[in-house]
């Protein structure tokens, strides 16, 4: 056995860190074309906002599926559920939503969110013993039966709510826009992005410095590994999958405050850019699924302004870009 | 007899899908001593491996281990019955540093010193890239990576299927001389080998399959001793291991 | 009965009571406009007819390779949008249906070739989320090049002179073949031909092969099949018989737009009617299709019913709202993945 020391090893094979380059190149790219620089600002903002919603619905399908080789079209009724289950507190907070203080604002908001992802997280336990227990290995049915609850939710959405859109106003103090020179950057896309971050770090935190987290990221490898070594990754699965659901719930009141509305067709949409962010990130992969969350994002905001018929084109062709580039997404699960 | 086997298998069928490939599998793990499994590729050694593991499951037999009947338990339960498992393609987790491999395999939550420096002693190579991803040792390493996961805590029962796979001649070396040591702790070990000259210098007892069953069990030395017998067993030609 | 062994490609239903029940349906669908009078009739066997070739095609996918596709409405509204935008722009003529039809079909075989190429060749679960991503994306597309498509609203055209109902090739007394009937047949005769079709394709060598890329994906690479070859070009042609049926619902309806061509809804109604029917088995999309269509039709009204007595009850009467079907439909699917998963036909040629 050839002695190589590890500083020689590394070098060998760095860390692969050409997809991190990819937003802000997208973003340098997409200046000249935008013209203004303030415009393109804004865009810029709205994106990122966007992505970290994204994010933050996307990384809980990305694990479940890296761990389970479960793919739950379920999560998008998630997203539905999340943000209507909030809007039950919209009238009885409404004082506090609606008052000029930000503490008293975020504490509405807290509450709003806390009921969201208590009422997704338990939906995602019961979806995950009576939808997908029955069906686990069985792709083709797995598919089928997670479609179909994501239908029943969705429908009985419209059987309690009704199906028009109703308004989701954003707290009072979370309005309007902060302005800097002649860039405005609206509040709560700045709130948005931190709260993404702080998901995000969270997430890395509990993956790379505990013990769950490390048990998660060999099981994302090697189920089987993971069982012979003595832990059962069923129950682990579970909590994954209820975190994931929470997370989506999490997203789908961030998502509604984004737009000012819910529908009941609001968890599909989404959905697809989370399913063409999944693909992008490469499945099961964390980090890839933060990159692509803001590649996606910051594309439609950008392809929404220059050529706004042709949108939501645009992320299938970013999607069709990465996957001539790397046909397994920017970063490739192990073993997947 | 019983009581001196830690492992037993009585009567083990074991189907994958439409196959049958355990067709009644008899063999007795002795307590305190290295069994060499021996036989052709697709006698069902592998598959023997990972019944006891309970990473597939026996149609119809029993597997007792240590006084208990661990036939249908899962996977993990095994596992914490105290067998340590090492399989035919490593099990390394790539994507994790190698002190994290080793980490998941201390189930008692943190990696036990003496230990440690005891599986340093082993396999250097493993202190050297402690905090590099497994991903990027070389074959050897990763295959001493597994073995060290597997003894990084005490066990009853140590299951190891092909250590020297495509490993180099200086590297089958070094692992003779791991698994000397680990004799040496009275570990049990059963250990699933093609390498007949590998086998020979460790083998307490073998058993030797062939079509999905047990059709000699004896002692290594014996085995060792008579030409004959290998040849009909194992199709080793009389002189090709000189 | 040789020739009958011809017609079907020696694949005959494997049941005595699914056979009664084919022949029943072929007979009612045959006959229709002279044994069920009536507009709305009419207008439930020819639906049922373009959807026997639509959910029949998207079988080969499902049933006969083990991939599941959400784009299958995608091509379908590529033929209905390909045909109605020819006969849209270019007048009522016949040449307008076939450019429309060949333009579409390019279109699809394309498309099909593209999505394929990048998700067929690493997970059958990739081809699942592309399919969906992109089919939503090119709903929204459609609707959004309104100058084109004519948005949400799709556009209503006016078909070859023969197929108006105000042609008449026949009237003796109460009995007249007017252009309704002729298009009626015409889209009969078409279903007919190019379900008999597929029915020999999942017959043929290749259609053995694909059935066994389904059972063992391993062991058919290991036999020297190369599945990405052959799952593109099912992949294809399933994409080419979407669009088809597309081509023959534009010219019943005479009109397009996204509500009755690209809309997900669409796509559930493909998979129950797959589902129901029985997955894997061409005759299973003609029971599927069959009795999901009467059903849509005559279980709504009932429905509505429903609703209306439970009015004043809390929740009830919006469970029962006729435009709640889909709601029913999905736990039906449900139910049925789980409990049915081999159809009515599976069942009932366990029975024999």
């Amino acid at each position: 056995m050839t002695d190589i020391d590890a500083g020689e090893l590394a070098k060998r094979r760095p860390y692969d860190w050409a997809p991190l380059l990819l937003v802000p190149l997208l973003a340098l790219a997409a200046l000249p074309l935008i013209g203004s620089l303030s415009t393109w600002a804004t865009l810029t903002a709205a994106g990122l906002a966007m992505g970290m919603i994204i994010f933050i619905i996307a990384s809980g399908l990305t694990l479940v599926f890296g761990l389970m080789d479960v793919l739950n079209f379920g999560h998008g009724a998630f997203i539905s559920v999340g943000a209507y289950v909030a809007a039950i507190l919209l009238a009885p907070l409404s004082g506090l939503l609606q008052a000029d203080s930000l503490v008293l604002n975020g504490v509405a908001l807290l509450a709003l969110i806390a009921l969201a992802m208590t009422a997704t997280g338990l939906l995602g336990w019961a979806f995950e013993r009576i939808i997908i227990m029955p069906v686990y290995g069985q792709h083709l049915k797995q598919i089928l039966v997670t479609v179909g609850g994501m239908i029943v939710a969705q429908q009985l959405i419209i059987v309690l709510w009704g199906p028009v859109q109703l308004a989701f106003p954003l707290p009072t103090a979370f309005r309007g826009a902060i302005v800097l020179g002649d860039v405005a950057i609206e509040r709560y896309r700045i709130i948005a992005v931190i709260v993404g971050l702080v998901v995000f770090a969270g997430m890395l935190l509990v993956l790379n410095r505990t013990k769950i987290g490390l048990l998660i990221r060999a099981g994302v490898e090697n189920r089987e590994m993971v069982e012979a070594l003595g832990y059962h990754i069923r129950r682990l699965f579970v909590g994954v999958f209820v975190a994931g659901s929470a997370l989506a719930g999490l997203g789908g009141v961030m998502w509604a405050l984004y737009r000012e509305e819910l529908t009941p067709g609001m968890g599909m949409e989404v959905l697809v850019l989370v399913f063409i962010v999944v693909i992008i990130g490469g499945l099961g992969s964390i980090g890839g699924c933060f990159i692509g969350s803001l590649l996606v994002a910051v594309t439609a905001n950008y392809a929404g302004f220059l050529a706004p018929k042709v949108a939501l084109g645009s992320n299938i062709m970013l999607m069709v870009l990465i996957l001539l580039w790397r046909s397994r997404g920017l970063y490739p699960v192990a073993n997947r | 007899m019983s009581e001196a086997a830690l492992l037993r298998l009585d009567g083990v069928n074991t189907h994958i899908g439409p196959y049958h490939i355990l067709q009644g599998v008899e063999l007795a793990v002795p307590r305190g001593g290295l069994t060499m499994l021996l036989g052709r590729n697709g006698a069902g050694k592998t598959t023997t491996l990972r019944t006891i593991m309970g990473l597939w499951h026996a149609s119809a037999g029993r597997v007792r281990f240590d006084g208990a009947e661990i036939t249908d338990w899962a996977t993990p339960d095994i596992a914490r019955a105290g067998i340590a498992y090492v399989p035919e393609n490593m099990g390394i987790f790539a994507d994790l540093t190698v002190r994290e491999n080793l980490l998941l395999a201390a189930r008692a939550g943190d990696i036990d010193d003496a230990r440690l420096r005891w599986v340093f002693g082993l396999f250097p190579a493993l202190k050297k890239f402690w905090s590099l991803p497994a991903g990027f040792l070389s074959g050897g390493q990763k295959q001493m990576l597994s073995i060290a996961r597997a003894v990084i805590e005490p066990r009853k029962l140590f299951l190891i299927d092909e250590p020297t796979k495509g490993l180099a001649p200086a590297i089958i070396g070094n692992m003779i001389a791991a698994f000397r040591e680990l004799k040496q702790t009275a570990a049990t070990i059963l250990l699933v080998e093609q390498n007949f000259m590998f086998a020979k210098s460790l083998g307490d007892t073998v058993a030797v399959m062939d079509n999905g069953r047990v059709v000699h069990a004896g002692s290594m030395a014996e085995l060792a001793e008579d030409r004959e017998l290998q040849h009909r067993l194992l199709g080793l030609s009389l002189d090709s291991h000189q | 009965m040789t020739m009958l062994r011809v017609v079907l490609s020696g694949d005959f239903p494997q049941s005595r009571i699914l056979s009664a029940a084919l022949l029943v349906i072929f007979i009612a669908l045959a006959a229709a406009p002279f044994l069920f009078p009536g507009t709305q009739s009419l207008n439930v066997a020819a639906k049922i007819c373009y959807f026997v070739v639509l959910a029949a095609s998207y079988d080969l996918l499902l049933g006969y390779t083990g991939i599941v596709s959400f784009a299958h409405t995608m091509f379908f509204g590529i033929g209905g949008y390909g045909a109605g935008l020819a006969l849209y722009t270019w007048g009522p003529t016949w040449t307008s249906v076939l450019i429309g039809t060949l333009l579409g079909l390019g279109l699809a075989i394309v498309l099909a070739l593209i999505i394929g190429l990048f998700s067929l060749r690493v997970r059958a679960i990739f081809f699942a989320m592309i399919t969906l991503a992109v089919a939503s994306a090119f709903a929204i597309l459609a609707s959004q090049l309104s100058w084109l498509t004519g948005g949400e609203d799709g556009r209503t055209f006016r078909v070859p002179e023969v197929l108006r109902p105000g042609y008449s090739l026949l009237e003796a007394g109460a009995f007249s073949i007017n252009g309704r009937i002729i298009t009626y047949y015409l889209i009969f005769l078409a279903a007919l031909v190019l379900f008999l079709g597929m029915l020999r394709v999942v017959n043929s060598p290749f259609g053995r092969v694909l059935q066994g890329i389904r059972e063992n994906e391993f062991r058919a690479e290991a036999l020297g099949y190369r599945t990405i070859v052959y799952r593109s070009i099912v992949n294809c042609l399933s994409a080419a018989m979407a669009t088809l049926a597309g081509v023959l619902a534009a010219l019943w309806l005479r009109y397009t737009g996204p509500a009755v061509t690209l809309s997900f809804d669409i796509m559930l109604d493909i998979l129950l009617m797959v589902v129901i029917g029985g997955m894997g088995t061409l005759y299973g999309a003609v029971i599927g299709a069959t009795i999901f269509i009467l059903a849509e039709n005559y279980l709504q009204a009932l429905m509505g019913a429903l609703s209306k007595s439970a009015a004043g009850l809390p929740v009830l009467p919006q469970l029962f709202d006729p435009d709640r079907w889909l709601l029913w439909l999905g736990v039906l699917f449900v139910l049925s993945v789980y409990f049915f998963p081999a159809g009515i036909v599976g069942k009932l040629a366990a029975r024999k």
